[in-house]
């Protein structure tokens, strides 16, 4: 049943976890398309012990170019019928994405985006949460969504809807990018809980709030 | 009109800078861009020769001095090539993209060939459709 389901994984500088990150998805999901955005460590390698498919990229394009390289590695399987985003750091969980699946399935989606605001099991800081509702605002205003979370790394999008996707932001836009292009689309889409795991791994490697500034700029000038 | 050492000099610069910028692409769209690149470098040739023009147009526009004028144009020039820059330079950086895209997809394809049913088996064939279709944009 979830042969027909690939997780793409940007994967950047990650060594120290997506081995273990790859084989507990694996044991659900046994297709999992790692693309390694030019990584200095052993990143790749890690994640093809641990039973992944890795697409490299020649050089670093950004983690926007990495999720459209795995939708375009994804659609060259003619099995496929879903694919879900997925981070590389092991903030995201299994189940979340197993209980998105099911509401897909019963509800008849084509998308299903992963919010962190549904339900109050992610600890995020204030500062955070500023950030996330002010982005989530403005990706509202400007798009014809009405989402709780736009920048959430967990998605699981359908075959047809990743097959019109283009996404061309490189570096932090594009999430806001693919909630506009599916806004875009006549398509059934929904919300779904996730719990957000914020390790101190995953906290130090995280994105500076500063990012925001940036996600802004690449926004008004595209 | 005596022609002075500066004046001299500053009018080769502006002329080579024009030049070389109009050897520069090549497209249609372009000719606009030379038309003004044109009439600017006339202007710069005037503008030396005759200082004192940019304190007629500052005194038309309703600006103190010429000087300012100056100033205040140039800040207009360079925001405005900034911003042509971004943007030209955001244009490249998709191009690139595909390119390093379509070298990371081919390397999949070979080193992860498909058993059995239709999909890529090493470029061409009808798998290879499907990974062509985002570089066919643009």
């Amino acid at each position: 049943m979830n042969e027909e389901v690939w997780l793409v994984v940007p994967l950047f500088n990650e060594a120290q976890v997506i081995g273990d990150v790859v084989r507990s998805a694996r044991e659900v999901f046994p297709n999992v398309v790692c693309v390694d955005d030019g990584s200095a460590d052993d990143s790749a390698a890690e994640a093809a012990r641990a039973g992944a498919v890795v697409v490299r990229h020649p050089v670093n394009l950004g983690q926007g170019a990495a999720l459209q390289t795995g939708f375009d590695y994804a659609l060259s399987d003619p099995g496929m019928h879903w694919v879900v985003t997925f981070d590389a750091d092991g903030q995201h969980q299994i189940d979340d994405v197993v209980a998105m699946l099911d509401l897909a399935r019963t509800d008849d989606l084509d998308v299903v985006f992963g919010s962190r605001f549904l339900d109050d099991r992610t600890e995020a800081g204030f500062a955070k949460k500023l950030v996330l509702r002010t982005a989530v605002a403005y990706t509202n205003l400007t798009t014809k969504t009405r989402l709780t979370d736009a920048h959430n790394g967990l998605r699981l999008i359908s075959r047809d809807v990743v097959s019109r996707l283009d996404i061309t932001q490189n570096r932090m836009a594009h999430a806001s990018e693919l909630v506009a292009q599916i806004g875009g689309m006549k398509v059934r889409y929904a919300e779904s809980p996730v719990h957000i795991l914020y390790t101190d791994y995953s906290r130090a490697k995280g994105q500076s709030l500063w990012n925001a500034v940036n996600i802004l700029v690449e926004l008004i000038l595209r | 009109m005596k022609i002075v050492l500066i004046q001299v000099l500053l009018i080769a610069v502006v002329v080579v800078v024009a030049a070389r910028l109009f050897r520069s692409g090549g497209a249609r769209s372009q000719a606009l861009r030379r038309l003004g690149l044109l009439l600017f470098a006339g202007f710069a040739v005037v503008s030396i020769l005759v200082p004192d023009v940019w304190n007629r147009i500052a005194r038309l526009v309703g600006v103190g001095r010429g000087t300012d004028m100056v100033l205040y144009a140039l800040v207009v020039a360079f925001l405005s090539f900034t911003v042509t820059t971004y943007l030209r330079f955001r244009e490249f950086e998709v191009r690139y993209t595909r390119l390093a895209r379509r070298l990371a997809l081919d390397e999949a394809a070979r080193d992860y060939p498909r058993t059995g049913g239709p999909g890529p088996s090493g470029g061409g064939g009808d798998g290879g459709d499907v990974l062509d279709e985002p570089g066919g944009r643009d």
